[in-house]
């Protein structure tokens, strides 16, 4: 199993590497001139080729690329160009937030859609289910930054119960959080009902009420923990879905996270934060569905025994041919 | 009479998912509203009376009456004839990027698929590496790289789309690619592209179909979360992300001006999901 997880930590390395080049080049070629960004429009010639210079903008492609994924290894993500400022140090304060935010959504949404899924699943075509199926295709249907607006409206500008703007404490948190965890609600709902529709059919599901389980245990234990495979993948994607929704939903309440700070770097065309920003986002994503690979096995046993490692299998093979013997 | 037979039997998968579509009730529904929401966008300027860039500023954010059906916005334009003509744009985004998304996808997954060994292996690790940056943020770098405009804004969603029919054509792909049809065409000497195209596209159609017109849907929500955050389509021209996105600084006063654009986008998806999922039920009926 150790194995197992270091060979998915070592494959991430040239997906991160290659997403370097990715994001490298597209703003690379991206039009405008930075050095004109900083110093404006109206400058000497000579004062043009000192700054093109020191932030090695006179190299070919091939080098500055070379230059940055070396910078990039050692931590260092290179200076803003708006404000000199070390972008590391700027995306690491913002991360946190970013990363709260995405890390309560996602735990919102799960705490609502999976046994909102299963109770849809097991009272099939019922009211329940016409109604959970109905909310959930509302929620991945709503966009995401609309859906704030309205909370904001109903929540802080009518009712005044919570703040409009800002993410200083829990009381901010609510309204973005459910912003953002809706679209991912519907999604896992619909994935879990459908993964349970199929698992409560199997004939270890018959077999398990036959032996006289209570009807609760064998849906919650028995059933859902077959049905999570396919639930766990979605909540993987959609956990990639909520970092980059995360920029709509710190744009919509104003929250100093990383998704503002790189729309306002996008515009302002500071890409040392973009390229930061980006590589960061694809590094926690990556990170998500390791965990989602790993949490696989431990749910199910015929996943971690593809990846047990071969001298146990022989030891285990050995056994039971002693025991035959 | 053999050619009947043939014809028959050539018509009977198609006719078979049609007539199970449209027992789906839900799904029927949602194409007609579907439709008369393409019919409204194309004939916007018969329906409407206003221009949508036609201004009135002494009749700003005014609530709906008679006369604005939907009110007006922060410059007293016809809030109807905005949401009409941001129809247009926002349905038009949302089928050219799934057709770019698709026509890219497709060629690559059914190459990955049909041709497997290293050429597989190249294409899957690039969109891998495609799909290490979640869609949005890929959209917004692609059109950061591009610019704004509707025609950046269509390709910065369709490129963002292509791992996705990449990866469901080259699963299907692979299924068929062994079956006896597949080996006949390469017996007769058809070389690999008419293979491809004639042969391998057309038979693993089905899940494209259904993803496309998911696609469909978060095309558009894509392309409106890129105008509402300012890179996508921009004022004045008129789209449901960037209605919006002028809409957001008045949250304080008008109710209609959020809610009509908003009603709008949710059910547009809202049909494109039901109609994509009677598809899935219809072409697969396996996955019932």
């Amino acid at each position: 199993m150790l194995k197992y997880i270091m060979r998915r930590i070592l494959l991430l390395i040239p997906v991160l590497l290659a997403v370097t080049v990715l994001i490298f080049t597209i703003l690379y070629f991206t039009p405008g001139d930075p050095v004109l960004t900083i110093l404006g429009d109206e400058v000497t010639e000579e004062t043009y080729a000192q700054v093109q210079a020191e932030l090695g903008l006179d190299q070919p492609y091939i080098i500055q690329l070379g230059r940055y994924i070396w910078n990039v290894l050692h931590g260092d993500f290179g200076k803003s160009y708006m404000t000199g400022i070390p972008v590391a140090n700027d995306l690491l304060s913002r991360f946190p937030t970013t990363l709260k935010l995405s890390l309560l959504s996602m735990f919102l949404s799960v705490l609502i859609a999976i046994p909102l899924g299963v109770l849809s699943a097991t009272h099939q075509n019922r009211l329940l289910d016409t109604v959970a199926r109905l909310v959930s295709l509302l929620w991945v249907s709503m966009p995401i930054f609309w859906l704030g607006l309205l909370l904001m409206m109903i929540f802080a500008v009518k009712l005044k119960w919570l703040p409009a703007s800002g993410f200083y404490g829990p009381k901010y948190w609510v309204l973005p959080v459910l912003a953002l965890g809706m679209e991912m609600t519907g999604g896992i709902l619909r994935t879990t009902r459908s993964s349970m529709l199929e698992v409560i059919r199997q004939d270890y599901i018959r077999t398990a009420r036959a032996k006289g389980a209570a009807e609760n245990r064998v849906i919650w234990k028995h059933a859902l923990k077959n049905a999570m495979i396919p639930v766990l993948t979605v909540i993987g994607i959609r956990f990639g879905n909520c970092l980059g929704g995360s920029v709509m939903t710190e744009t919509v309440f104003s929250i100093p996270g990383l998704g503002k700070f790189m729309v306002d770097a996008i515009k302002q065309r500071d890409y040392p934060i973009v390229m930061g920003g980006v590589l960061l986002i694809a590094l926690a994503f990556g990170i998500i569905n390791l965990v989602v690979d790993i949490v696989y096995a431990f749910i199910d046993p015929r996943i971690k025994s593809q990846y047990s490692s071969k001298k146990k299998v022989k030891k285990l093979v050995q056994t039971a041919a002693g025991k035959e013997a | 009479m053999e050619s009947r037979i043939q014809k028959k039997h050539k018509n009977s998968n198609f006719r078979n998912a049609m007539r199970r579509f449209m027992r789906n009730r839900t799904a029927v529904v949602a194409t007609v509203i579907l439709a008369i929401m393409i019919l409204l966008a194309v004939f916007a300027d018969v329906i409407t009376q206003y221009g949508y860039e036609e201004m009135d500023t002494a009749a700003a954010l005014q609530g709906p009456t008679l006369k604005h059906w939907f009110g007006t916005d922060n410059f007293g334009r016809d809030l109807f004839s905005r949401v009409l003509y941001g129809g247009r744009i926002s349905l038009v985004v949302g089928f050219v990027s799934v057709g770019i998304g698709c026509l890219f996808g497709c060629c690559f997954g059914a190459i990955a698929g049909y041709r497997g060994g290293k050429v597989d292996m190249i294409i899957m690790r690039i969109l891998d590496v495609f799909q290490a940056i979640p869609s949005l943020l890929m959209a917004i770098s692609i059109s950061a790289m591009l610019g704004t405009g509707i025609i950046n804004c269509m390709l910065a969603v369709g490129i963002t789309g292509i791992p996705k029919y990449a990866r469901i054509t080259r699963a299907s792909v692979m299924s068929i690619k062994e079956t006896e049809y597949i080996e006949a065409a390469r017996a007769i000497g058809e070389n690999d592209a008419a293979i491809i195209l004639r042969h391998l596209i057309p038979n693993s159609l089905a899940p494209i179909i259904v993803q496309a017109t998911l696609g469909l849907a978060s095309g558009i929500l894509s392309c409106a979360s890129l105008s509402f955050i300012g890179l996508g389509v921009l004022p004045p021209t008129p789209e449901w992300g960037s209605i919006l996105s002028a809409a957001k600084d008045y949250i304080y006063g008008s109710l209609h001006f959020i809610m009509f654009p908003g009603i709008a986008i949710v059910l547009a998806i809202v049909t494109m999901n039901l109609i994509g999922d009677g598809l899935r039920d219809a072409l697969d009926p396996r996955l019932k």
